[in-house]
């Protein structure tokens, strides 16, 4: 196993190094006990051509960080097929592999044609297949759609890894001035491009559940104001720019408002203001810091964080009644919670004796797992798909983006070259 | 010479505050030398200039209490401390003098917590700075609050000496 994590780990630096537009590096910093073993053989490429990515390579690395498959080092492998009839399933019996995949790459005019097989190992049989069109510029977002659909065939859930996480990194130039950018990539840290840059701190930006738009916080004006900008095309519009703090934008799951934390009144409370209308109505009021809103996947509650009983802790608010109920009870300091998609589970910044890690915590039960160990962790957003989190982390004065599965078993790091990178959150599935 | 006019309430204050902190400042009035002031003055003003040899606004006194412009604060915490509260009353007293200076209170916070709820706590430091200041005579119309959180610390470590040099109100003539 652990020879098996160092190969892997080899492979993806060698990945990472031949993307000159790769600057996030993922490093395996934890295995997986019962991950389901799988081989992805490195897909055949017809006519001689060389391809820009490695497209089986992005599928197990894909793969191995949601922590729910182990897949098999390359040089293990015993034979390489490229066709189905090329296969001696008694090569990946003997390696204890559950599945195998295979595949073919063709060059057609301008593009690609991306072939693959899924297949049942110990029964010998086909599971999936399919043939997709790509570009060079599209080979990596093919390759994660193919992991996709491999997870959801073994799984029966949906994968998320054709998705694409915001950011915000901070650099300090030889100027000694800080830049600030907010950036989008996908969802393995490959391709990264900034959508803002801004001599002022930049903040808290959130996806709308279309994909297409970012809110934020950013302070250009020397104070914080909530904007929307669309990712696409770059325009943007100003929301609130009231006096204080204009703070913590949070989309409801159908995209028609935005939560937002004003302080215009004295202290930090929670609005939510209609897209449509631009009508703001006020749903938690008080004297304590009332701030961080997560909207329930069904856009009736919202959970915040609140200090009104000395502490931060969470606490959710029934928009039909504005009755408000404590939610945390496990550690002395929960803040910025996340709700998972399927209104299961809540992920939160918990402080105790050992700084402050990511917790899980089950709202049925109460249950709470600390996931983390970073003692410097924050910002938890889920994968659309709820099998993964993707959370801020610092090691020294470095700060980075770490993703873990939600049973807490795989840990990978997406580390930013040359500077700081932090408020990572998921994207929506993309269609 | 009207700015010197309006100081003569404040200067007391400060004279004494600057007389506590440092034994080395002389603050008799007839150790002037060749001072440039007003001889119509009151004597409480001059030793300000005496005391000091300093010449211009007091704020840019490098002996003045005016020039301490950072307040700091306990972890999770937005009270005064007893140890701050002379660096607001100075900075009160002389807005109280000069109703057409203004001031921006930037609260800030240490790096630990969420981001969100520390821009609260910046937020709550800067009120607090900002009652305080109302309190001794400063006029709400003169302060402005922003709160930038952990976005802005002064110190990079990760230890409690640099957070706690994080954790700070600063003071920001306009």
């Amino acid at each position: 196993m652990k020879k098996l994590r160092r190969i892997l780990f080899l492979m993806l630096c060698i990945v990472a190094g031949t993307n000159a537009h790769a600057v996030l590096r993922i490093e395996i910093t934890q295995g997986a006990g019962s991950a389901r073993p799988i081989a992805v053989v490195p897909f055949g490429v017809e006519g001689g051509a060389t391809l820009p990515e490695d497209v089986a390579a992005v599928i197990s690395a894909d793969l191995q960080r949601s922590g729910r498959f182990a897949p098999l080092a390359v040089r293990d492998m015993l034979s390489r097929p490229q066709d189905s009839s090329q296969i001696n399933f008694k090569d990946w019996r003997v390696l204890s592999m559950d599945n195998l995949v295979i595949g073919r790459v063709r060059p057609v005019g301008d593009g690609y044609e991306v072939r693959f097989q899924l297949f049942d190992v110990l029964r010998q049989a086909p599971l999936n297949g399919m043939t997709l069109r790509t570009n060079a510029a599209n080979l990596r977002r093919t390759a994660h759609q193919i992991a996709d659909i491999i997870y959801e065939t073994l799984l029966g859930e949906p994968g998320a890894f054709a998705t694409r996480i915001a950011y915000v990194t901070e650099t300090s130039g030889g100027d000694g001035v800080r830049r600030y950018s907010l950036e989008v990539a996908d969802s393995d840290g490959y391709n990264p491009r900034p959508v803002l840059n801004s001599k002022q701190p930049l903040m808290s930006p959130a996806w709308s559940p279309d994909g297409n738009r970012l809110a934020y916080v950013s302070f250009e004006a020397n104070a914080p104001a909530i904007y929307v900008q669309n990712i696409n095309t770059g325009a943007r519009e100003r929301i609130a720019n009231f006096p204080g703090l204009n703070s913590a934008p949070a989309w409801s799951p159908d995209g028609s408002r935005l939560a937002i934390v004003l302080s215009k009144d004295g202290s930090p409370d929670i609005y939510v203001y209609d897209m449509a209308s631009r009508n703001l109505q006020q749903v938690v009021r008080g004297l304590a810091i009332d701030t961080e809103p997560a909207w329930f996947p069904d856009g009736r509650v919202i959970y915040f964080t609140s200090d009104r009983g000395g502490k931060p802790q969470i606490y959710k608010v029934t928009l039909a009644t504005g009755q408000t109920e404590r939610v945390t009870f496990t550690g002395g300091y929960n803040a910025r919670a996340a709700v998972s998609p399927n209104g299961k589970y809540l992920a939160t910044v918990n402080g105790g004796d050992r700084g402050f890690n990511i917790a899980v915590m089950e709202l049925a039960t109460g249950a709470v797992r600390v996931l983390t160990q970073g003692g410097r962790d924050e910002s938890p957003s889920f994968a659309p798909n709820g099998s993964m989190l993707i959370y801020a982390t610092k090691e020294g004065a470095r700060g980075f983006l770490s993703v873990v599965s939600v049973d807490g078993r795989v840990r990978s790091r997406l580390v930013l070259e040359g500077g700081q990178a932090r408020e990572a959150v998921w994207s929506p599935y993309l269609k | 010479m009207k700015l010197y006019a309006k100081l003569f309430g404040a200067a007391i204050p400060v004279v004494l505050l600057t007389a506590c902190a440092s034994t080395q400042e002389s603050t008799l009035p007839d150790s002037t030398s060749g001072s440039q002031g007003d001889s119509s003055f009151g004597a409480e003003t001059l030793p300000v200039q005496g005391g000091s040899g300093f010449q211009g606004s007091p704020l840019d006194d490098p002996n003045s209490l005016l020039s301490k412009r950072v307040i700091y604060f306990e972890f999770d915490r937005a009270e005064v401390k007893p140890d701050q509260r002379a660096i607001i009353e100075a900075h009160a007293q002389y807005l109280a003098a000069n109703r057409n200076v203004r001031v921006v209170l930037q609260g800030h916070t240490d790096e630990r917590g969420s981001r969100e709820y520390n821009m609260g706590l910046g937020e709550r430091r800067a009120n607090a700075v900002r009652s305080m200041m109302t309190l001794q005579g400063a006029s709400a119309s003169q302060i402005d609050t922003v709160s930038f959180g952990e976005e802005r610390p002064v110190a990079m470590g990760q230890d409690e000496a640099s957070w706690s040099q994080n954790r700070r109100v600063e003071i920001v003539y306009r």
